[in-house]
């Protein structure tokens, strides 16, 4: 169950954590493949998995229940803890 | 005349005055409205009830005890009877001769908008909206603890996770309200309200009944006169002291014996935090950050401590800075952690004074005067000593002064081989190691061990940080 808490900090900063900086090279580190569940998203994803995987890159494949609304915090988690790096597929 | 009476089953007084209710339902002059808590078929043989499933009537109501007869004019109380007795009863409503065979007396039972298992639950549902700042959901996977750490909210030990339940629950410690700025927090300026203090008080591990003294140190360290921002950003091992003076201590069962300076006590150590927690994450201030201590000190962490003014000789600290005895303080000193003061020895307050002095000429440099205050606390068995002998406190301090005053000649650069020192023109003069009220005496600690303890200073004075001393509201 999603738990709440308050902000005990003056506000300032995002609630969400920094991104972490752009790698040089995709050799070696985990690539996750979020489809934000738009039409084809799919489509080019399954693509890039190909392109990636022929380049001995691991991957892993996720999607948003809908692309209305943001990823929800479990999934954002998943991503954050499995993955390197994310490549969101954004629109169709 | 509109009457509305909040019942429920469980309770006994309830269920016995069920005939009376339905006296009233019947009665010409009456409108009733019966508010039942746990049962919409109770009670029975009344027009209009409404089952208060949610609580929302009663907690809105103020209601604690049911039975609970309110009379109502244009939905707005006009008065009140708790628990059944019939002739108020009768006065109250203007019906004679209620609930014939019943007994005339009965007390009512808790009402379910007080349960200890709900209370909290329903005050989360009815007043999280009052609570401003932002919310920040943690994921499924997370661990709370960690999640706290993950966020930069810690000082480096486990916090409480500041839920909505304990925020509220916290400020049931204030009659303040949440959105009321409480000081604005260096070193970034931000106004911080009470539902800011209240949340770090929270990660603190504090108590609600801790939230005034919290409240009260975060207003006197966000002073000019205290200067938190320069405390912070000193590399000086440094840091906010508290002294707690006043009924407060007792209150909210603080230590002032064995161990005072030592862990174990929870207000002790949590309320000197939840002032470091809300400098760190209201006000910015972090360690490498805008805090440049070259070494720091474990008491950054939290320090806090209450005078045990009952078995002092002297007068407590907050009456000698000018407030009444039953007021209850709280004084913040830019303090460094404490050191001990040996003398097992002295039996006669000349001697011990003079031990005093010996140890108090080295705070922070033995040939640095008039720069660093210091706090002396005296341990029971040394404050016997004064006491015995019929010291006054301005006595013991007028002495130290007079023990304390540095040749020029010692402490000027490069005397005994020391380059620290004052500058040579003071070769020829005496020097006090105290500014005037420089010195803070105050008494704490255990019943055995004829020791005391010294707290060395920062920067004192004007341009530096003053210790301030504030009254603590509820």
């Amino acid at each position: 169950m999603t738990r709440t808490v308050l902000d005990p900090t003056s506000e300032r900063s995002p609630a969400h954590r920094e991104r972490v900086a752009r790698p040089s090279s995709l050799t070696g580190l985990k690539v996750g493949l979020l489809d934000i569940s738009k039409a084809r998203g799919n489509v080019f994803l399954d693509r890039l998995e190909e392109l990636l995987t022929a380049r001995d890159v691991t991957v892993s494949r996720f999607a948003k229940p809908t692309f209305t609304k943001p990823a929800p915090i479990d999934l954002r988690h998943e991503i954050a803890t499995q993955c390197d790096v994310v490549i969101e597929a954004l629109a169709d | 005349m509109n009457l509305v009476a909040v019942v429920k089953r469980d309770c006994p007084t309830c269920s016995l005055i069920e005939p009376v209710l339905k006296q009233l339902d019947a009665a010409m002059d009456v409108t009733l409205e019966v508010v039942t808590q746990d049962d919409p078929a109770f009670p029975s043989g009344v027009t209009q009830v409404q089952f208060d499933d949610d609580l929302f009537y009663s907690y809105h109501h103020d209601i604690e005890t049911v039975p609970t007869l309110l009379r109502v004019d244009e939905g707005v109380e006009q008065s009140r009877l708790v628990g059944w007795k019939r002739d108020e009863w009768e006065s109250f409503t203007g019906v004679p001769d209620l609930g014939p065979g019943l007994p005339d007396w009965r007390p009512g039972c808790g009402s379910l908008s007080v349960d200890p298992s709900l209370v909290d639950e329903l005050r989360t549902r009815f007043e999280g909206h009052r609570l401003k700042a932002r919310r920040v959901d943690l994921a499924d996977l997370e661990d709370d603890i960690e999640a706290m750490f993950d966020r930069g909210w810690s000082d480096g030990l486990p916090v409480v996770p500041p839920t909505e339940t304990r925020v509220l629950r916290m400020l049931q410690g204030t009659t303040r309200a949440p959105d009321e700025i409480v000081a604005v927090v260096p070193p970034d300026l931000v106004e911080c309200t009470v539902e800011k203090v209240a949340i770090n008080a929270v990660l603190a591990g504090c108590l609600p009944e801790y939230l005034p003294v919290v409240l009260t140190a975060v207003e006197a360290a966000c002073t000019d006169e205290f200067n938190m921002h320069g405390l912070l950003a000193t590399t000086m091992p440094v840091g906010p002291v508290m002294i707690v003076n006043g009924p407060v201590r007792q209150r909210i069962g603080m230590n002032a014996g064995v161990n005072v300076l030592g862990q174990g006590n929870r207000a002790n150590s949590t309320i000197g935090r939840a002032l470091q927690l809300t400098v760190r994450n209201v006000g910015g201030g972090r360690p490498g950050g805008v805090d440049r201590a070259t070494q720091g000190n474990p008491g950054k962490l939290s320090f806090c401590f209450p005078e045990d003014e009952e078995g002092s000789p002297f007068e407590p600290l907050h009456v000698e800075r000018g407030f009444a005895p039953d007021a209850s303080t709280i004084t913040l000193f830019p303090g460094e952690g404490p050191r001990g003061l040996v003398d097992q020895l002295s039996r006669d307050p000349e001697s011990l004074a003079r031990s005093f002095a010996a140890c108090l000429r080295t705070v922070q440099h033995p040939k640095l005067p008039m720069v660093f205050d210091a706090i002396l606390i005296i341990g029971p068995e040394h404050g016997r000593v004064f006491k015995e002998a019929g010291w006054t406190k301005a006595q013991l301090k007028e002495r130290l002064h007079e023990l304390t005053l540095l040749d020029g000649a010692e402490i000027i650069r490069g005397a005994h081989g020391i380059a620290e020192g004052v500058p040579e023109g003071f070769k020829d003069v005496q020097l006090p190691k105290f500014r005037p009220d420089g010195l803070l005496i105050v008494h704490a600690g255990g019943g055995a061990g004829l020791f005391s303890t010294i707290i060395g200073g920062w920067a004192n004075g004007e341009t530096g940080s003053q210790p301030t001393t504030r009254e603590i509201r509820s």
